[in-house]
C-alpha cells in the first residue's frame, strides 16, 4: 500500500533526548525523511532497538517499535521477521550495541540472510556509559577506561559484515543528509538483510572523529564515492583512484597507473572479495574512505525459503490434521 | 490402528505376571535405546500398561566396554495402571561385563540375568573392572542366569542378509529383543514393520536385523535353555484409543495443539541443548501445520527470536534446558516487562553448570521462580507425567496469552525422554485459548495505550504490528501506567511493580483448586511437583496397602500456587515434600504459609523410586 505522509507523520509526541548537537538528530531527520518519501504503510514498520544512545531511535519513530535489551536487537527483529515477512522491521544500533554484545546476532542474522535492516549508528565511543572506549575505537584511544590508551584492536563494521556474507553493506555519514536517505532507499528496496554503518558524530565524548569525511576541506580528499558500474575515482577533479592487485586495494594516481588501471565498483558481484578490499582501505575515517554502497547481491532469503517450505509441506500433506500427528506413532483400542 | 490382541495359547509353562520390568544395558553403541524402545512398542500395541526409563551416557561415545559407557533402556510393563519404570529391574540384559557391572546391584533377588557371553571375555572384563569372570566364579548364583552366545547367534544368523564386517555383529541387539519377545510373549508384527519402515532404504541391513530379531525368538522358542515363558495380560485401561508417548514428543503436540486452541500460527525459536532438543526436532517436521522454528545461534538469540515472534503476534515458544533458561533470563524480564506473552519451555536436568546433562533433576524451580533480576514474577506450571506435557502445553499458552505474560512450563529429562501410554484426547473439546488483537483505539479520545489493562486479568491490549492507527513503542525501560511512555517516577515505578506482582497473584483465581487424593483421618500431607508424580503415587498407594493413611496433592500450577493450598496444608499435622533437589518447593511452601514441611531430597540424577517414597512415608506414619 502507497501512502502519502510527510516527514511529522513520523514524529511521536515524545521530546527528543539526545544531547544538543549529537548526530542522532541528523539521522532521525533522514530516516523520518525517508520513511515519508518511502510510502510505506506507517503501522507495517517496525524498528527495534538495544541499549545505548541510538537505541532510543524507536520511542521517536511514529511506527511500531521496541526498545529492547543490549545487542539483542538483531535476533528481535529476526522473530518479527520471520513470523511476519509483510513488515519492514529496521534494527537501529550503536557500535558498542552491534558490534560487542550483540555480536554474535549480528553476523547470523547477516547470514541468515533476514529481511532486516540494520542501521549502525558508529561513533566510535561508549556514549551512554559515557565515555568509554568501543570495539571501533582506533588503538591507542585514551578513555575513562584506556588512559593509558586502548590495546583493543578495533573491528572495521563494513568488513565485519561482509566477512559473515551480508547480502547488502553500506556507509553512510550523519551530516549528509541526502546520501544517507539514497542508502536507506537502497537497503528497503534490497530484499534480504541488509548493513548500513552510518558515521555518527558524538560530540560530547568523540567529538569530530569524522572530520576526515566531514571536514570542508578534508572531505574533498578523503572520500571515496563508491557507485556500481563506475571507476572508483576520487579527490580533486578525480585525480587519485583505486587499483585492486591480488586481491588488495591501493590508492593510486590515476595519472601515474592511467585510467584504465582504475578498478570499476561492481556492488552486485557474486565475490564479496573486491568489496572487503575496498573496505580495507580505512579503518575508521582516519584517511581516504569509501562511502556508499559496497555490497548489493541478492540471494535466497530467509524468511521466504521458510515459507515456501510451509507451503511446500502444505501442499504435500494438507494443511495439518492434529488427530493424525499424535495418532502417527501407531494406536491401540482398548475397549 | 490395531485391537489389542487376547491371550491365547498360553502353555504351562508359562507362568503370569502382573507387572515385569525389563532392563537392556549394554554399551552406547550396542544400541540399547533401540532395543528397549522396540520392546516398548510391542507392548504398548500388546496393550500393557507401561512406563520407560532411557539412562544414557552425556559421551556420544565414550570408549567402548567401560563403565561410563554403558547405556539402558528400563521398560515396565503391567496388567494395571502403572506408575513408574519399575524400581528394579527383573530381568537384566546384560551385552557386555561394564553393563552388567553397572546394572546388577537394581536387579530384583532372584531375577532374570540374560547374559550376551561372547563379550565376556579377558579384554572386556578387565575393561569393566573384574578380577575373575562372574560368569564362572559364582558371583551371580542368586539369580537365573541365561548365557547366550549373541555375537556368535547373530553372525551365524545373518549369514546371507548381505552385510559384512563389523555391520554383522550391529544386529545383536534385535537378537536381544527378539529373545525377549519370546520370553514376554510379544507380538513380533510391530518390531518387524519397524523394522521394515526404518530400513526401508538399505535392503541388507533391513534383512539382518529382521534375520536377528526372528533368530532371538526362535532360540527361546527351540532351546531347551529357558524353561519359562512370561505372560503379561493386557492392562484394564480406561476405554479408548491409545499410543505411546514421550513427554518430549507429547509437550511438542500440545504447543501444536495450543496454537491451533488460540488461532494464531506457532513459532519455536530454540538451540540444541539436551534433553529438550527433541521439541525442536518433533516441531521442524511440521511445517505443514504453519510451524516456523528457528534454529537460533544461541539461547538468548532464541529467546528473542520468539519475543519477536510474540510482538508480531505468533505464539512465541523458546525452549531450552536449565543451562539455557539462566542465559535467556534477560529476554523472559523483557517479555516481562513489556508483557508480551511468551511460554518458555525448560527441560530441567542435573546440575549446576553443564551438570548431568543426559540424567533428570527438579532442581530450576527456583530459578524459574526467582532467576531473574529486579522484581519479576511469573507464572510457572509444571509437567507430572510424559501424557500430561500435552495439557501442560496448552495450559502454558493459555495463561500467557490471557494474562499477557511470559509463563515457564517446567519439563525434566525423565518426562522429556520416557515413555508411557496416552489416552487420546478428544481434540474437539480443547479449550479455546484465542485472545482478539486489539485492532481500534481503547480510549474516547481516539486514542491507543499500549497498557490500559483489563480491569479483571490486569492484562494489557495486544495490538500487533500491521494494524493501522495503534502504533505504539514497547520497551524494558519502566513505563507509566496506561500509556507506556518511559517513565522514572517513583510512586509509578512502585505502582507498576505491584500491578505486575498482582496480574501474575490473581491468576490463582483462574486456575483449578489443589485437589487432594485423601483418606478420611490422614494426618500426613504428600505434597509433590512434577515427574516425582509415579514414584509418590505409587509410594502413597503401597503405605495404604498396609494400612497407613496418607493424603497426597500434585502441583501444577506453582506459581501462582492454587488458591486452597494454604488451607490444604493447615489440614494435616504433618506435610511432605519429596523432589529430586535439595528443597526447592519446601523452600517456597515454608516461606509462603508459614507451615512446617518436611522434606524429602534426592540428587543423584536418578528418578525417585516407590519404595523410597514409600520407606520415608512408613517412618512417618508410624
Amino acid at each position: 500500500m502507497t501512502v502519502e505522509y510527510s516527514r511529522q507523520d513520523f514524529q511521536t509526541d515524545q521530546e527528543v533526548r539526545w544531547c544538543p548537537g549529537c548526530g542522532d538528530y541528523t539521522i532521525l531527520a533522514s530516516v523520518q525523511n525517508f520513511m515519508a518519501e518511502a510510502g510505506i504503510a506507517r503501522e507495517d514498520i517496525v524498528f527495534i532497538s538495544g541499549i545505548g544512545c541510538a537505541a532510543r531511535f524507536p520511542y521517536y519513530m511514529n511506527t511500531y517499535g521496541m526498545h529492547s535489551i543490549h545487542g539483542r536487537a538483531p535476533a528481535i527483529a529476526s522473530g518479527v521477521a520471520v513470523a511476519r515477512p509483510d513488515l519492514s522491521v529496521w534494527v537501529v544500533s550503536g557500535d558498542g550495541d552491534a558490534m560487542s554484545i550483540g555480536g554474535n546476532h549480528l553476523i547470523h542474522t547477516l547470514r541468515r540472510n533476514v529481511n532486516v535492516k540494520i542501521l549502525l549508528f558508529n561513533n566510535q565511543i561508549y556514549g551512554l556509559t559515557k565515555g568509554q572506549y568501543s570495539p571501533t575505537s582506533e588503538v591507542g584511544k585514551r578513555t575513562k577506561s584506556s588512559p593509558s590508551g586502548s590495546i583493543d584492536h578495533p573491528f572495521n563494521p563494513v568488513s565485519l559484515a561482509l566477512g559473515a556474507e551480508a547480502s547488502f553493506v553500506a556507509r553512510t555519514i550523519d551530516m549528509d543528509r541526502p546520501h544517507t536517505q539514497e542508502i536507506l532507499a537502497a537497503a528497503h528496496e534490497h530484499r534480504g538483510a541488509a548493513f548500513v554503518e552510518i558515521y555518527q558524530n558524538c560530540n560530547v565524548f568523540n567529538d569530530k572523529a569524522f572530520a576526515a569525511l566531514t571536514g570542508r576541506e578534508e572531505r574533498e580528499v578523503n572520500r571515496i564515492n563508491l557507485t556500481h558500474g563506475e571507476k572508483v575515482v576520487f579527490g580533486p577533479d578525480g585525480s587519485r583512484g583505486v587499483v585492486i592487485e591480488g586481491g588488495s586495494a591501493r590508492i593510486v594516481e590515476v595519472a601515474e597507473v592511467g585510467i584504465d588501471a582504475v578498478h570499476v565498483h561492481d556492488a552486485h558481484a557474486d565475490d564479496p572479495a573486491a568489496a572487503y578490499a575496498l573496505s580495507r582501505l580505512s579503518h575508521g575515517p582516519f584517511g581516504p574512505t569509501p562511502v556508499g554502497i559496497f555490497r548489493s547481491k541478492e540471494r535466497p532469503v530467509y524468511e521466504d525459503t521458510l515459507q515456501g517450505q510451509i507451503h511446500d509441506a502444505q501442499a504435500r500433506k494438507g494443511p495439518g490434521d492434529l488427530a493424525a500427528l499424535i495418532a502417527s506413532a501407531g494406536t491401540w483400542t482398548v475397549g | 490402528m490395531s485391537e489389542a490382541p487376547t491371550v491365547e495359547n498360553v502353555d504351562r509353562d508359562t507362568e503370569e505376571l502382573h507387572a515385569v520390568a525389563i532392563r537392556f544395558a549394554g554399551d552406547s553403541g550396542d544400541g540399547m535405546q533401540v532395543a528397549g524402545a522396540r520392546f516398548t512398542d510391542a507392548s504398548a500395541i500388546f496393550g500393557n500398561d507401561l512406563s520407560t526409563f532411557p539412562n544414557f551416557p552425556a559421551e556420544i561415545r565414550a570408549p567402548a566396554g567401560t563403565l561410563p559407557g554403558v547405556s539402558s533402556f528400563q521398560v515396565h510393563i503391567a496388567d494395571r495402571d502403572i506408575l513408574t519404570p519399575g524400581d528394579q529391574p527383573d530381568v537384566l540384559v546384560a551385552m557386555n561385563p561394564a553393563a552388567l557391572k553397572a546394572n546388577l546391584a537394581d536387579l530384583a533377588p532372584a531375577g532374570i540375568l540374560v547374559i550376551n557371553t561372547d563379550a565376556f571375555d579377558e579384554r572386556n572384563l578387565e575393561k569393566a573392572g573384574y578380577t575373575s569372570n562372574p560368569l564362572e566364579d559364582g558371583s551371580l548364583d542368586a539369580y537365573r542366569v541365561l548365557k547366550v552366545p549373541m555375537e556368535d547367534l547373530t553372525k551365524k544368523a545373518v549369514e546371507g542378509s548381505g552385510v559384512k564386517g563389523r555391520e554383522v555383529l550391529r544386529s545383536k541387539n534385535f537378537l536381544a529383543v527378539g529373545l525377549m519377545a519370546w520370553m514376554f510373549h510379544r507380538p513380533l508384527e510391530p518390531t518387524l514393520t519397524w523394522i521394515a519402515d526404518k530400513f526401508a532404504k538399505s535392503p541388507e541391513v533391513r534383512a539382518a536385523n529382521e534375520m536377528a530379531f526372528r533368530a532371538g525368538y526362535n532360540l527361546g522358542e527351540t532351546t531347551e535353555m529357558f524353561r519359562h515363558t512370561y505372560q503379561v495380560p493386557p492392562a484394564r485401561l480406561p476405554a479408548g484409543t491409545y499410543t505411546n508417548v514421550t513427554g518430549n514428543q507429547a509437550l511438542a503436540w500440545g504447543l501444536v495443539a495450543a496454537a491451533q486452541a488460540a488461532r494464531l500460527p506457532l513459532f519455536y525459536a530454540s538451540y540444541p541443548i539436551t534433553p529438550a532438543s527433541e521439541i525442536l526436532h518433533e516441531l521442524s517436521r511440521h511445517r505443514n501445520f504453519g510451524v516456523r522454528t528457528f534454529q537460533a545461534e544461541d539461547e538468548i538469540a532464541a529467546a528473542g527470536a520468539a519475543l519477536g515472534g510474540a510482538f508480531a503476534g505468533h505464539l512465541g515458544v523458546t525452549g531450552t534446558s536449565g543451562p539455557g533458561l539462566a542465559l535467556k533470563s534477560e529476554t523472559i524480564s523483557l517479555a516481562l516487562m513489556t508483557e508480551l506473552p511468551l511460554v518458555i519451555v525448560d527441560v530441567q536436568r542435573g546440575g549446576p553448570s553443564t551438570g548431568l546433562p543426559t540424567k533428570t533433576e527438579q532442581s530450576d524451580l527456583l530459578m524459574a521462580m526467582y532467576g531473574r533480576h529486579g522484581e519479576a514474577p511469573l507464572p510457572i506450571v509444571a509437567v507430572s507425567k510424559p501424557s500430561d506435557a500435552f495439557e501442560c502445553a496448552i495450559e502454558a499458552a493459555r495463561i500467557a496469552l490471557k494474562f499477557m505474560t511470559p509463563v515457564i512450563l517446567l519439563s525434566d529429562g525423565y518426562i522429556g525422554t520416557s515413555a508411557e501410554p496416552w489416552l487420546l484426547p478428544d481434540l474437539d473439546s480443547l479449550p479455546d485459548i484465542s485472545v482478539p488483537f486489539t485492532t481500534e483505539p481503547n480510549t474516547p479520545d481516539g486514542e491507543y495505550l499500549p497498557f490500559l489493562r483489563d480491569e479483571t486479568t490486569l492484562a494489557r491490549p495486544w495490538a500487533v504490528p500491521g494494524t493501522p492507527g495503534l502504533e505504539h513503542r514497547l520497551g524494558g525501560l519502566e513505563k507509566e501506567d496506561g500509556t507506556g511512555n518511559v517513565s522514572y517516577n517513583p510512586a509509578n515505578h512502585e505502582r507498576m511493580t505491584m500491578l505486575r506482582e498482582g496480574k501474575v497473584a490473581g491468576i490463582a483465581a483462574d486456575i483449578p483448586p489443589a485437589e487432594v487424593e485423601g483418606e478420611e483421618g490422614a494426618r500426613v500431607l504428600v505434597v509433590g511437583w512434577g515427574s516425582s508424580y509415579g514414584a509418590i503415587a505409587a509410594g502413597v498407594h503401597r503405605v495404604r496397602a498396609r494400612g497407613r493413611k496418607v493424603a497426597r496433592v500434585h502441583l501444577r500450577h506453582l506459581n501462582p500456587f492454587p488458591a486452597n493450598l494454604g488451607e490444604v496444608l493447615g489440614s494435616y499435622d504433618r506435610v511432605l515434600v519429596p523432589e529430586l533437589n535439595r528443597g526447592q518447593l519446601w523452600r517456597l511452601i515454608r516461606a509462603e504459609f508459614l507451615v512446617d514441611a518436611e522434606r524429602f531430597t534426592k540428587v543423584q540424577g536418578q528418578p525417585f523410586k516407590a519404595s523410597e517414597i514409600e520407606t520415608r512415608l512408613m517412618e512417618m506414619t508410624e
